[in-house]
């Protein structure tokens, strides 16, 4: 894979996933369910 | 008044829902043709730039009149609006946000049962051994509807069966419906697609007749053109993606939220599931296709299937692709991705049904059944012309008015009532009470002026797109004193008929022409059709303002 293509790949997936698994976890943990 | 008690049961099954609703086929089969179609790699920058300065924006917006409203008693738009600002016109403009629901569950519904009919035919192994030409011929009989397929007219009858199912789930209500379907098929859609994700960026070239790695696959969908970032056609793609991807603009969201409570959170609940949304769409969707499609294709052939669309990739080409991998794991593959689909689809159509039902039961004291059976009858009318005239085209003019056109006024006008007549300052007051997660100030200042300038800029860009998507070209034409050089895809040319007029000017033969004005009555038809839907419907809420107006003046 090219350099350029990998850099963009897992900066953008590895974001995206984080982001979404923290609000997640946030909302799982919260008081009001 | 109302015979409308639904209710949420978690806060998960709320958001469940909502990602659901946003999840879509378009997350599977739009955005990775997309991003090879605009700048492959460089597609994430404009793409995410929209999301954060117009997607989180308008999920905010949603959220909030969606509560305000509901915590007023209403739980469709026209009324929500109106209790935004107390001018008669808003009501109507809330049209919209039942018009595009019912528009789009009428072609949306159709499509679902594509995926209903393919997951039987992965199961029972209808594509093994079939060549491509085979699967492409089938799906052709499918949508031919008088070409015999397993069983007749089967594309009908799946039609009418996946509106059964949507009628009965729709008729459980929010909490032992809608929800219940959420929790189990958003973790199903979301373990379907890792699975086959991983299949696909594992294919090694020289196994099961795949010809390159799905790696390759990866790096062409990856790789950066960063000059098209300065072409506006690209940003205008990224924002119709982003539009399209969240669900917004079609009053669903709305809906869902006025069933929250004055003080429950919206900030973080509109957070999770729009980047959830993001997750599928980005990490999810852009694995499948692409990778498989060059593992098997190559490079070429890809770029020539994405100018067809996602949906022919989904439907013609990976069915054969699947059968590569052997009758068994074919058939695996092929009940989880168009299983996927499907679960994609019915928690979004659950979503288009459910404000409609609320309008019926809110303004006219319909119950539950009565209001979904309803909404099923109004859909399967209104859905039968794009299943018998498919060909002709009249599905892609219900997506176009209803699943483009609307959405772009109806979020532009709900972006102006919410920021500048309702007012910022208790837009944000709305935003962040009761949130869970502090939101940045900033938004405040982007609701207000960025959001709505970027939704005028996308929809003027649509309304007089250039030949060719050749913007400086048009302005040099102009200014040059040539005129406007419009493409045929824009709505000015939509609306003509333009590119229908010229195929029919140039028709070779007598059947050739026959066949294109046939064509062109019935889209003008469709047209008149969906017209008077949305004139029936502003003529209901004109009825139940009276009714609510006589209410009030009796109570008094």
């Amino acid at each position: 894979m090219n350099t350029s293509a990998l850099i963009l790949m897992t900066i953008s997936v590895v974001s995206i996933a984080a982001i979404t698994v923290y609000y997640f976890i946030k909302v799982l943990f919260s008081k009001k369910q | 008044m109302s015979t409308n008690k639904e209710a949420w049961g978690s806060r998960i099954g709320l958001i469940l829902a909502m990602a659901g609703n946003a999840v879509g086929f378009g997350n599977f089969l739009r955005f990775p043709v997309q991003a090879v179609q605009n700048g492959g790699g460089a597609f994430i920058i404009p793409y995410l730039t929209c999301f954060l300065l117009m997607g989180i924006p308008l999920l905010f917006i949603e959220w909030s009149i969606g509560r305000y409203g509901g915590n007023k008693g209403f739980h469709s738009t026209p009324f929500m609006m109106h209790s935004l600002d107390k001018r008669a016109i808003w009501k109507y403009v809330g049209v919209f946000g039942i018009f595009s629901n019912i528009g789009i569950a009428a072609y949306y519904c159709y499509l679902e049962s594509w995926t209903l009919s393919y997951t039987m035919h992965s199961a029972i192994g209808t594509f093994t051994g079939m060549t491509q030409a085979q699967v492409i011929q089938l799906f052709s009989d499918y949508i031919s509807i008088d070409k015999a397929t397993l069983i007749p007219f089967e594309s009908i009858v799946f039609f009418i069966i996946c509106l059964a199912i949507n009628i009965f789930i729709l008729s459980k209500g929010l909490k032992g419906g809608v929800e219940r379907v959420a929790k189990i098929g958003m973790p199903l859609l979301i373990i379907f697609g890792i699975f086959l994700a991983i299949k696909a960026v594992t294919l090694k070239a020289g196994t099961d007749g795949a010809v390159n790695d799905g790696i390759v696959g990866l790096n062409f969908l990856w790789t950066p053109d960063f000059s098209s970032i300065w072409s506006p056609k690209v940003w205008l793609a990224a924002a119709g993606q982003i539009f399209f991807t969240l669900s917004v603009g079609m009053g669903s969201i709305q809906c869902y939220s006025s069933y929250l409570k004055k003080n429950d959170d919206i900030a973080l609940n509109a957070m999770s599931a729009g980047w959830m949304n993001e997750f599928v769409e980005v990490v999810l969707g852009g694995a499948i296709i692409i990778p498989i499609c060059i593992g098997y294709l190559g490079i070429d052939k890809i770029k020539e299937l994405a100018e067809l669309g996602g949906l022919a990739i989904g439907f013609k080409t990976l069915p054969y692709l699947f059968s590569q991998w052997g009758a068994a794991l074919g058939a695996i593959s092929g009940v989880m991705w168009f299983g996927l689909l499907f679960f994609a689809g019915i928690t979004s159509s659950l979503a288009m049904g459910t404000p409609v039902m609320s309008f019926l039961m809110d303004e006219f004291n319909f119950t539950r059944n009565k209001s979904a059976l309803t909404f099923g009858l109004v859909i399967l009318i209104l859905g039968l012309p794009t299943v018998l005239f498919f060909n002709q085209g009249v599905f892609d003019e219900y997506d176009y008015w209803t699943g483009t056109f609307s959405l772009f006024v109806f979020a532009m006008a709900e972006t102006i009532l919410f920021a500048w007549f309702f007012g910022i300052t208790k837009g944000w007051a709305e935003i962040t009470r009761g949130a869970d997660i502090r939101v940045s100030i900033i938004f405040k200042y982007v609701i207000r002026y960025i959001t709505p300038v970027l939704l005028i800029f996308v929809f003027i860009g649509a309304l007089i797109s250039p030949e060719n998507s050749d913007w400086s070209g048009a302005f040099s034409s102009l200014f040059s004193g040539n005129g406007w050089p419009l493409e045929n895809g824009s709505i000015l040319k939509q609306l003509t008929n333009a590119s229908l007029n010229e195929q029919i000017q140039n028709a070779v033969d007598s059947v050739t022409r026959d066949e294109l004005i046939t064509k062109k009555w019935l889209i003008n038809g469709a047209r008149a059709l969906l017209l008077s839907v949305f004139l029936g419907i502003s003529y209901l809420v004109y009825i139940a303002h009276k009714k609510r107006t006589k209410l009030k003046e009796e109570n008094l």
